[in-house]
This record gives C-alpha cells, sequence and structure tokens, in this order.
C-alpha cells in the first residue's frame, strides 16, 4: 500500500532527495564552486521530471488517503511550475554569478519551493495543502533576501516574511473554522458538507479566511501590498522567478481548493472571487502609470494579469477554469522573455531598473527592441499576439457564466493598462536621446529566453504545444 | 486561384519578412532597396487584387472566393468579399503603392518604415475580407500598432501625444466591441459572419441598473460596436484624436488614415451593424443621424479657422464621414449605395489633398497657412492638380465627390428631411473652407521671399498624382463602376434590415397583445 503510495509522489521525492542530497555534498566539499554547476544540473533535473509528468498518462490517483492528488490538473500545474523555474534558475546564473550571488544554497532552496508548490497544486487535504505552502514560502523568503548586505533586499525578505506569516495565520485560522464546521480537512469530505444553501456561517467565515490567504499568495488586491517592495528589492533573477512558478502554484491550489472542496458552494465564493478580480486588474492598471522602476511595473502588471486569470476561476465552470490554465501558461511565457531582457538592462555592469534608461533602445539592438515590443503588446493584450488570447478566453468563460459587468470591468481596465505597456514602447522607438544609454550584456540563456518568448507569442497562433488540449484535460479533471 | 484572397492579404506581410531578415545596414544603398522593394511588393499585391476584381461576379450577393480553415480555440480562420467589402479591398490595393511612392524622400530608419507600411497593409487587407469575428477583430486591432509606431517615430513635434491619443481612443472603442462580439459567441455558438447575419438577436426591451433599455441586448451590442467604428469613423464628438494624428504622421501616414482607416469604421457598421443588430440600429438611427448632420455644419466651420493645413483637411475628413453615416442609417438603396461612393471617392480625394499637403510640405517644412501665398506663380502643374481635388472635395458636378455627397443627401431626405437639410448646409460650408484654403496658398502675388525658389512638381509627384486625377474623374462621370458592383449587395442588406424589423417588430405585437 506505502509502495503504491510513495510511487505517485516519486516526482517530488525525487526533486527533494536530489535537494537534499546536493544541500550535504556541497557543505562537505567546495561550497560556492558548486553554484554554476548545481544550477544546470537543478534545471536539468527539473526538465527531465517536467517531461515525465507531462508523458504520463495516468488518469486520476489518490495517495496517503486522499490528501495527495496526482491529475492532470496537477501535472498541467506542475509542468507549467518545473518548466518556469528551470528557465529562471538558468537565466540567473550569469546574473548572479557576477555579482558574487551565486551561492550553492540558490539553486537548492528553488528547487526546494519546487517541491512545495509541486505539492500544493496536488493537495487533497488542508493539512498537504499547507504543507505545501510553507515549504514553498520558506523557500522563497530565503531567496528574496539572499543579497543579505542590501538593505533593500534584507527589507524585501523581512516585509515578506512577515505579511506571509500574517496571510499564512489567516489561512490558518480559516483551515481550524473549516475543520471545525465540517469535522473533516479532506478535500472531498469538505465537498460533500458544503452544499449550495447549506453552508452555514462559520464554514463560510472559513471559507473567506482560506481565499484572504490564498490571494496574499496570488497578490490579489487588497492582498497585494507586499508584491512591489518585494519584486522591487530581491535581486531581479528572484523578482523574476516570484513573477512566474509561485503564481502558477498559487492560482493551481486556488482552483483546486475552490473546486475540489468547495465546488458545491460556487455562488458562496464567487462573489469574492469577482471582487478581488475587479480590484486587482484596476489597481494594476492604475499604479503602475506613475512607476518609473521597471521592476515595480511588472509588479503591478503582474497583479493586474492575476485579476485577468481570476475572471476564469471566477466563471465557476469548466471553461473558465481551462481559459485560467491557458492564460496562466501565456502569462508565464510572457514573464519569462519580459525577464530575461529586465536581467539584460545594466549600464557599466551595474543593473539598471529605470524605464527611462531605454530611451531610443531601438537603434542600438533593433532585434531585442522588436522582441520587447512584441511582448509589450502582449502584455497589453493587443492581438495578434498570444496575450490577446489569452483575455479572450477569459473573458469568454466569464461571459458564458453570467459575469458581464466583470468583463466589461476589465476591458476598461486593459484600456488603462495598455498606457504603461506602450510607454515602454514608446521610450524605446521614440523617445528623445539619452545621455546615459544601456549597454545590454547577454549571455546566450538570456537572449533564447527574450528571443523564444517573444517568438512564441506569434508562433502561438499556429502551433500551441498542445497546451490547449491539456489544459482542458486538466479543467475536466477538476471540475465535474 | 482557389486563395487568391490570402495571397492578395500576405504578400505585403511576405516583403515586409523578407526586408527583415534579409536587409542589413543603413546606407543608401540598402534604404533604396527597401524602397524598391515596397514599391515592387505593394504593385504586385495590387495586380493580383485586380484578379479579385475580374473573378468577382456582382450578381451575387453572398459572399465569394470563400476560403477557411481551422484555427485555434476553436475558432476558424474565414475569408470572403461580397459586394460591400470588394471595392475596399481594391482601394487599399491602390492606395499603398503611391503612398509608398508619397515615401521616397524619408531618410530615418527606412527599413523600419516600409516594413510598417507593408504589415499595415497586410492587416488593411485583412479587416476587409475577415469572415470571421475574432478574425476580423485581430485585423482591425493590430494595424494600431503599425499605425501607433508610424506616427510615433516619424510624425512631427507632437507626436508623442497624438500617437498614444491615438492608441489609446481607438483602443478603448475596440475592447468594448469585443466584449460584444464574445457574447455574440456565447448566444448564438458561432463567429462565422455570415452565420451570425442569419442569426437574431434578443431584442427584448429590459433594464440596466434602473435604465430602461430599448430594444434590449441588441441595442447593448450595437452600442458596444458603435464605440469602437463611430471612433474609428470618426463621428462627432468623439473625432478629436483625428486631427491630432494626421498633423503629426507623416504625409504618407496620414494618407493611409484619410484613405482606408477610416473607411473601416463605415465598413464596420455595413458589415456589423446593419444586418446583426437592425432593431438597435433603428433604436438609435435618429441619435445618429443628428450626431452627423452636427459633424458636417459643426466640423466644417471649424475647418474654416484651422491654420494648418493637415488640420484643416484632417477636420473636412470629419465632415465628410458625417455625410457616409448619414446614408449608412438612412437604410435605404440611395444611402448606402451614397455611403459607400462616398467612401471611395473621400478615398481618393483626401489622399490626393493630404499628398498635395506633402509635396509643398517637402519643400517648405511648414504646414501653416500664412507660409504660402501665390504657388500658382511658380508651380502651375501644382495649382492646376490642387484646384481639381479642391473642387473635388467640395462637391463639384463631374468629380467622385459631388455623386457621394449628393447620393447620401438623398437617401437622408427620405429618412429624415430636417437633418437632409441641415446638413445639405455644410456642402456650403465646405466650399467655403475648401476655396479659401486654395485662395491664400495657391493664389496673389508671390511675395514672400522663401518662397521665390520654390520648384513645380517632379514627375515622381505627377506620377502619384495621375492615377488619383485619373479615379477622381472617371467615377465623377462614370458611376456605374461603383454601383453596379454594390448594388445587389446593398439591396439584398436593405431588404434583409427590413425584414428583420418587420420580424421584431411582429414579434413585439404578438408579445404585447
Amino acid at each position: 500500500m506505502i509502495q503504491a503510495d510513495l510511487y505517485i509522489i516519486l516526482p517530488e521525492i525525487v526533486l527533494a532527495l536530489y535537494a537534499m542530497a546536493a544541500l550535504l555534498g556541497a557543505v562537505y566539499t567546495t561550497k560556492d564552486g558548486m553554484g554554476p554547476a548545481l544550477v544546470w544540473a537543478t534545471a536539468a533535473l527539473m526538465a527531465v521530471l517536467a517531461i515525465w509528468i507531462a508523458t504520463q498518462d495516468s488518469g486520476t490517483r489518490v495517495a496517503f488517503g486522499g490528501m495527495f492528488v496526482d491529475d492532470a490538473f496537477a501535472r498541467f500545474a506542475k509542468v507549467a511550475i518545473l518548466l518556469s523555474a528551470g528557465a529562471v534558475l538558468l537565466m540567473s546564473q550569469d546574473y548572479m554569478a557576477r555579482r558574487g550571488l551565486l551561492r550553492f544554497e540558490y539553486p537548492l532552496l528553488v528547487a526546494l519551493a519546487a517541491v512545495g508548490m509541486m505539492m500544493m497544486v496536488s493537495a487533497g487535504d488542508l493539512m498537504s495543502l499547507y504543507m505545501g505552502l510553507e515549504l514553498q514560502s520558506l523557500a522563497l523568503y530565503v531567496v528574496a533576501s539572499l543579497r543579505r548586505d542590501s538593505v533593500k533586499s534584507t527589507e524585501a525578505g523581512l516585509k515578506y516574511f512577515v505579511l506571509g506569516a500574517l496571510s499564512s495565520g489567516l489561512l490558518l485560522y480559516g483551515a481550524s473554522l473549516v475543520y471545525g464546521y465540517t469535522g473533516t480537512t479532506l478535500f472531498s469530505g469538505i465537498l460533500t458538507s458544503a452544499h449550495h444553501g447549506e453552508v452555514s456561517i462559520g464554514l463560510l467565515f472559513g471559507l473567506i479566511f482560506l481565499i484572504s490567504g490564498l490571494a496574499f499568495k496570488v497578490s490579489a488586491v487588497p492582498f497585494h501590498m507586499w508584491t512591489p517592495d518585494v519584486y522591487e528589492g530581491s535581486p531581479t533573477p528572484i523578482t523574476a522567478f516570484f513573477a512566474t512558478a509561485p503564481k502558477v502554484a498559487a492560482m493551481g491550489l486556488f482552483a483546486r481548493l475552490m473546486f475540489d472542496a468547495f465546488g458545491n458552494a460556487v455562488s458562496d465564493w464567487q462573489q469574492v472571487l469577482v471582487v478581488l478580480s475587479v480590484l486587482s486588474m484596476f489597481l494594476g492598471a492604475v499604479a503602475a502609470i506613475g512607476q518609473r522602476n521597471i521592476k515595480r511595473l511588472m509588479a503591478f502588471s503582474s497583479i493586474a494579469h492575476m485579476g485577468y486569470a481570476l475572471i476564469g476561476l471566477a466563471a465557476g465552470t469548466q471553461a473558465g477554469v481551462q481559459a485560467m490554465l491557458v492564460y496562466m501558461a501565456i502569462y508565464v511565457t510572457m514573464n519569462v522573455g519580459t525577464f530575461a531582457f529586465i536581467l539584460m538592462m545594466e549600464r557599466d555592469g551595474q543593473p539598471v531598473v529605470d524605464i527611462d534608461a531605454l530611451r531610443q533602445f531601438s537603434r542600438r539592438d533593433p532585434g531585442k527592441a522588436l522582441a520587447v515590443l512584441i511582448l509589450m503588446f502582449s502584455l497589453a493584450g493587443v492581438p495578434p499576439m498570444l496575450g490577446f488570447f489569452a483575455k479572450l478566453g477569459v473573458w469568454q468563460a466569464g461571459i458564458d457564466a453570467g459575469l458581464m459587468g466583470l468583463v466589461v470591468a476589465s476591458a476598461i481596465a486593459s484600456v488603462i493598462g495598455a498606457f504603461y505597456y506602450l510607454r515602454i514602447v514608446f521610450y524605446m522607438y521614440f523617445g528623445a536621446e539619452n545621455e546615459e544609454p544601456i549597454d545590454t550584456h547577454s549571455s546566450p540563456v538570456l537572449w533564447v529566453a527574450l528571443m523564444g518568448s517573444a517568438a512564441m507569442m506569434l508562433v502561438g497562433l499556429f502551433y500551441q504545444f498542445g497546451v490547449e488540449g491539456a489544459a482542458a484535460a486538466a479543467a475536466a479533471t477538476l471540475v465535474n | 486561384m482557389d486563395n487568391i484572397l490570402s495571397i492578395v492579404t500576405f504578400i505585403p506581410a511576405l516583403a515586409a519578412a523578407i526586408l527583415a531578415v534579409f536587409l542589413r545596414g543603413e546606407d543608401a544603398a540598402a534604404q533604396r532597396n527597401a524602397k524598391w522593394v515596397a514599391l515592387f511588393a505593394t504593385t504586385v499585391t495590387f495586380l493580383v487584387s485586380i484578379g479579385i476584381y475580374a473573378g468577382f461576379d456582382p450578381a451575387d450577393t453572398g459572399f465569394q472566393m470563400v476560403e477557411e480553415a481551422e484555427w485555434l480555440m476553436g475558432l476558424k480562420y474565414k475569408m470572403g468579399v461580397d459586394g460591400i467589402s470588394v471595392l475596399f479591398v481594391l482601394l487599399t490595393t491602390f492606395i499603398m503603392p503611391l503612398t509608398i511612392l508619397a515615401s521616397w524622400e524619408v531618410t530615418t530608419r527606412v527599413k523600419e518604415y516600409m516594413i510598417a507600411f507593408l504589415l499595415l497593409e497586410t492587416l488593411m487587407l485583412g479587416v476587409f475580407m475577415a469572415l470571421d469575428l475574432v478574425l476580423f477583430y485581430l485585423f482591425f486591432e493590430a494595424g494600431l500598432i503599425p499605425m501607433f509606431l508610424i506616427i510615433g517615430i516619424w510624425g512631427g513635434k507632437e507626436r508623442i501625444y497624438a500617437s498614444f491619443k491615438f492608441f489609446l481612443y481607438t483602443f478603448l472603442g475596440s475592447v468594448l466591441m469585443l466584449v460584444a462580439m464574445v457574447s455574440m459567441y456565447v448566444d448564438a455558438g458561432t463567429t462565422d459572419i455570415a452565420l451570425l447575419m442569419k442569426h437574431q438577436f434578443s431584442s427584448e426591451s429590459f433594464s440596466v441598473l434602473g435604465v430602461h433599455v430599448l430594444g434590449g441586448a441588441q441595442t447593448l451590442m450595437f452600442l458596444a460596436f458603435f464605440a469602437s467604428f463611430a471612433v474609428k469613423m470618426p463621428m462627432w464628438p468623439v473625432h478629436t484624436w483625428l486631427p491630432d494624428a494626421h498633423v503629426q504622421a507623416p504625409t504618407a501616414g496620414s494618407v493611409v488614415l484619410a484613405a482606408i482607416l477610416l473607411k473601416m469604421g463605415g465598413y464596420g457598421f455595413l458589415r456589423f451593424s446593419l444586418p446583426m443588430f437592425p432593431v438597435g440600429a433603428e433604436v438609435m438611427t435618429d441619435l445618429i443621424l443628428w450626431l452627423s448632420a452636427i459633424a458636417v455644419v459643426y466640423t466644417s466651420l471649424v475647418a474654416m479657422v484651422q491654420e494648418d493645413m493637415k488640420k484643416l483637411i484632417a477636420y473636412s475628413s470629419v465632415a465628410h464621414m458625417g455625410f457616409v453615416t448619414m446614408g449608412i442609417f438612412a437604410a435605404n438603396q440611395q444611402g448606402v449605395d451614397g455611403a459607400i461612393f462616398q467612401m471611395l471617392s473621400h478615398g481618393f480625394i483626401s489622399a490626393a489633398l493630404f499628398l498635395c499637403v506633402g509635396v509643398i510640405y517637402d519643400r517648405m517644412h511648414t504646414r501653416d497657412i500664412d507660409a504660402y501665398g501665390g504657388l500658382v506663380n511658380r508651380m502651375p502643374t501644382y495649382a492646376r492638380v490642387f484646384m481639381l481635388f479642391t473642387m473635388a472635395n467640395v462637391g463639384l458636378p463631374g468629380t467622385s465627390g459631388f455623386i457621394g455627397e449628393f447620393l447620401t443627401l438623398m437617401g437622408t431626405f427620405q429618412k429624415n428631411t430636417w437633418v437632409a437639410a441641415v446638413a445639405a448646409s455644410g456642402v456650403i460650408f465646405s466650399a467655403g473652407y475648401a476655396l479659401w484654403l486654395y485662395r491664400r496658398v495657391v493664389f496673389g502675388d508671390l511675395i514672400k521671399e522663401s518662397l521665390k525658389a520654390i520648384t513645380d512638381m517632379t514627375s515622381r509627384e505627377r506620377a502619384i498624382f495621375a492615377p488619383l486625377i485619373v479615379m477622381t474623374i472617371l467615377l465623377g462621370v462614370y458611376p456605374a463602376l461603383v454601383t453596379d458592383i454594390i448594388g445587389p449587395s446593398t439591396a439584398a442588406l436593405i431588404s434583409n434590415f427590413d425584414t428583420a424589423l418587420a420580424a421584431a417588430e411582429a414579434a413585439t405585437q404578438v408579445a404585447s397583445h
């Protein structure tokens, strides 16, 4: 029995064992000299695991009495998490090495965070949910303050830790209320006791606290306060990591909890998600307008994008979940490319984050400028880029579910949001000449990440790498 | 050729890709190559598009040369033309080589400039041919990107403000249209335009936030589409982006904007608003007719006081587009025929007028009317050409401008006499501003020192104007060239519109009894 259970969580075990073994090995041997090798090894292992999980076609399997679920939904999220974490690791190697930040702990912490995220999207019980969440969060707190001699980085780590602890507290409080009113922590048990119209007030409170805790993790307004500061303070590769894999994991967990545990009470949480979604879209769109720091700008951009993705979730339908998953996949691809570019921005070896520095960039490097232009229009949701189809999908699901007001609001928010993406294009293509131009330091990995993700925005029009089908299968297992 | 529409659409994009990949360097040779490649590609596109014209059967009111293929997310790639769209396709392919020729003196970033124009041509052609809602939206919206860059990179002093205003104004209109499109898809279960035209959207009145909406869902969808097309048209009072964009855009950008991009709004009304939401259109007709009449009179008056030539012509464009919306929403044969005719004719005339401004702007680098005067003494050919197009703009009989204005006014007169009467006064104002502009720029003594050395049109410039002159006069004396092609399709459009209205009316009467 236990062997069968262990076999189901084999990918997680492999990654966790690798991380611990590598940690011991690095401690007993050369320490930081191992950094680059470990980055490549971790990324390679993640890629292998992603391929392994993607090619598994084992239907839905449950381990440990329902605490761990391995289904198409979990597999979709895990592949996205592993691929984006691996890509960000590779992208960061050069940047971290040149700034003396490539300690051997870095790739291993990312690996452990990835284990936590995989756990999150597979959670079938409030306990395993919390376990995955904390494993992820603790690793992230540490990497946020990786540059420990920088005030900003330390501040980012501390802020993230304190607010993260608060959100965990909210989540746990919600979990205890849910347990108190249903008598079980298993999602399947909660599902049977929470029906439409039969949700007791206590259970409702529990649900709201759970949602609040998760909203922290996806940085939905009004639980977004940590995002800009943490994005700004952390070293840029860490910011890139924050913007990608953990968002997928948190969104996956969100969907998992809402449908597996509260799938019979859609109307009770739908309105909450609608509010979160509208607020996120508008705050993300409006607050980013004043930002000069591209990392802060991307923080608000990700807040807005979480708002759009939440439309799919708020629809409460299979089509909605599918649209949300496609949205997240496209979002992650766009962000990997954009952060690859941000990692390249520097002047005399120092990183530059001021968007002013991009003036007339297209004259110095037309190729990269074109790639960024494509990514910016895609982030803004202008056709023919793939970002448009991401929005189209969630809107379709939203209107199908009768959330017309939400969709109209998001349409207006997307116009406001288009302004700051356009401004980056404007600086690159027709801003006045800057006295201090940036030079882009580009390693081959960064170049491939930027160009690849920009190309994907157009290639996606013709070939989608099976994402759509996988998302459909994933949504079908989650919502039934 | 089974897929001639796709071929025509994507020749320019292919040329743009070739330029982007293979052309290197910024020296004179590279610039010359870029120009020749662009000219060659647009000319080939035009020649191939004649095949569309030759293969088109005016008697068939359905979509012709239809191509269909599966696409992502369950959407379809579907292209086709009917009597309403086929001439817009030809207008686009006809104008584009002229714009490339008009840009021969561009010296900054020539390669990118040509790529932007070629991509823009593909996207504009796609708009007129797309038979799938999402495909239409994709072409419609993607055209903003090259135009944003054209205004922003190669524009005048205030180009940044103008480019942002252009983009955000039109983007806001379009996303609302997109929301309506998605709800149409949810309602009808298809994004195929031909099927949607047959689909009856609910016209039962209901209340939204306490406001009673006559015509129900149809009116709301109509308004969402209206938000997009009215901005694109542009209609008063959402026209304010146009003068800014025109003034700041380079000459060729203004030509494309006036000759083709503005027509997308009118085309959209004919393709979507009238056939798909007849009840919504009927509910809004009076308002739109009056907005059009105001546009005609008000913008003509505004044009009269302009100091900047391009701005004057931009306002005159808004006034002429007022005739178009009037004709469309008169919803009778003369009105709609006239509207399409007016759009085509305005495509030639406004393009020519912007080119006229371009000719002297290239020499003097100013668009101030006061900086000129007495040009006829040094530039006789220019004076003749400018005279012809000024008269065409006024609507002199014998030029294409007259037919369009006359037909739309006649159509409107049957629908709403007062609107027609008010708008007819706009014809007089248009004579006022156009002739006054001409007098101030061309006539009088040549007293300004700076103008003493100005030279007449070069043979390249003459070559640009020749086809436009031919078309303006040809359509003016032989309008059947156009009306024979559009006639059957507009007749079908009108009869479907009337049938749908009658059916909806019968349904409400049954419901109320």
